[in-house]
């Protein structure tokens, strides 16, 4: 593969708070993510992950902490502006069912990157090659296997040219011989210089595709490190506990 | 057998059907077409407007959308388009003196609007709620997302009901003849009610009847064909769920 990646930016997230009236989900999370590099967060179910990935794309507003793109504070503009510059994909790919493959990827670049109708076809032909899909381009969302789809809804992210990736549990929805073909398309992205903040139960990508995994639990980034210091050497005895119940 | 000449005399009488059938189709069925036309586009207009307030995250916007509904939905169509169109003609006067077709509409309208936007509103919020955040997501505002990804997906899960809407609409158009109608402006019913009248027959509200299914069975097969196409998707998009291998070459 892939892509040409233009503009990866670094990521990081500083201290960042949020409480869903008094449910504290996030309680100071802090990550790095240079320029081009990967970084996957694992963690139990209701750690916070998820929720971690909507405040660096303010889908979510945090409470306190910073998010910066780049060097520059995500919380300063408008928020709008700031997702076109960052990916993200989704557990249940959320493509728009009643858009056919190419129109699900021409429809932002046309609205809000303001191509032409010829110019946003061509980008999102280009996408659609990269990820195998160029035959798929007039099917309706719903007759593609959820492997497709999902590798529709990367190529409608990468498609804004974006400086960071979001993946939020992108294969768990998937059967499981689906998973390997969007795995591959990710680790591809990686390689490739993207920016990539994945948060993932696939314990197998993490070890070998990620730079970084961050471990959360009940809202904080317990321990972080290269893949092979978290995975046989962990320290902290939430991290052993939780990788014995997951390998 | 007596009942049977009974019954033919009053609902079979020919020569009264074919008296009144040009006046029926030249003036009736125009006049029932754009009383209901003009109420369909006006009501589903309204009824948008209703669904979005009534989906706002803002208190003032949301509970005039709920009272309006709770009054246009829960009043006999005929007092309100008794109300409205005797109502307030004495001020539309000074616009189109004292025709009362254009409150007419207006009632009718209004009644349509309160269904069609609870209609729309079911629609829209039987939209995952991921659609809007996939929108958000890729940088849409509130407004562009719920415009261009949530709302068409919404009103097309909501169409059979909708084109329903639409037939009840057809159907009270009749009431406004008691408006008082000019004879130019006289619908269906009201051409079928006058005639018999005057003939001491029934045949010519039974041809008005026959009308009214003319308009409205082609409209009830319309919404089963969506119905089913909704449910089964269109024929010519074929289903592949062969998973094409993707080069895994990294």
């Amino acid at each position: 593969m892939p892509t040409t990646v233009e503009l990866a930016a670094s990521l990081e997230v500083r201290g960042v708070e949020l409480a869903f009236g008094t449910n504290k989900v996030l309680r100071g999370v802090d990550l790095d993510v240079p320029a081009g590099r990967t970084a996957c967060v694992i963690g139990p179910s209701g750690s916070g992950k998820s929720t971690l990935l909507r405040t660096i794309n303010r889908l979510i507003e945090p409470d306190a902490g910073d998010v910066r793109l780049g060097g520059e504070s995500v919380l300063a503009g408008s928020p709008d502006v700031l997702r076109r510059r960052i990916g993200m994909v989704f557990q249940h790919f959320n493509l728009f069912p009643h858009k056919s493959v190419i129109d699900n990827i021409t429809l932002p670049l046309r609205k809000l990157q303001k191509l032409s109708v010829e110019e946003a076809r061509a980008a999102a032909l280009e996408q659609l090659e990269l990820v195998g899909l160029s035959e798929k381009a007039e099917s309706r969302p719903g007759n593609l296997s959820g492997g497709q789809q999902q590798r529709v809804a990367i190529a409608r992210a990468l498609a804004m040219k974006p400086e960071v990736m979001l993946f939020d549990e992108a294969t768990s929805a998937l059967d499981p011989e689906l998973v390997k073909g969007v795995l591959g398309l990710m680790a591809d992205l990686a390689q490739s210089g993207m920016t990539m903040v994945v948060v993932t139960h696939e314990m197998g990508f993490a070890r070998e595709v990620a730079d970084q995994v961050a471990f959360m639990d009940q809202g904080v980034v317990v321990e972080s490190g290269v893949p092979d210091q978290i995975f046989t050497a962990a320290e902290s005895p939430r991290l052993q506990q939780f990788l014995s119940q997951v390998l | 057998m007596d009942i049977w000449s009974t019954l033919n005399e009053t609902f079979l009488d020919w020569g009264s059907m074919k008296a009144v059938l040009p006046e029926m189709l030249k003036v009736g069925l125009v006049n029932t077409l754009i009383l209901a036309a003009a109420s369909v586009v006006l009501g589903t207009v309204l009824g948008m407007i209703v669904a979005v307030f009534a989906l706002s995250r803002k208190r003032w916007l949301r509970w005039p959308a709920k009272i309006y509904t709770d009054i246009f939905r829960g009043l006999p169509a005929i007092l309100t388009i008794l109300l409205i169109g005797q109502g307030l003609s004495p001020i539309t006067r000074h616009w189109w003196g004292p025709n009362p077709y254009p409150l007419g509409i207006l009632a009718l309208s209004l009644i349509a609007s309160a269904y069609i936007g609870e209609i729309f509103r079911s629609g829209i919020q039987s939209v995952e709620k991921g659609q809007l955040e996939a929108a958000r997501a890729l940088g849409f505002s509130y407004t562009s997302g719920m415009r261009l990804v949530v709302i068409p997906q919404g009103v097309r899960r909501v169409l059979p009901a909708l084109v329903n809407q639409f037939i009840a609409l057809i159907k009270e158009s009749s009431l406004v003849y008691f408006l008082g109608l000019l004879a130019s402006q006289r619908e269906l019913f009201r051409i079928g009610q006058d005639s018999a009248a005057t003939d001491g027959n029934l045949s010519p509200l039974l041809l008005a009847g026959i009308f009214y299914l003319v308009i409205t069975v082609p409209l009830t097969h319309l919404v089963n064909y969506i119905d089913k196409r909704l449910r089964e998707g269109r024929p010519t998009d074929t289903v592949d769920l062969k998973e094409p291998a993707y080069a895994d070459n990294r």
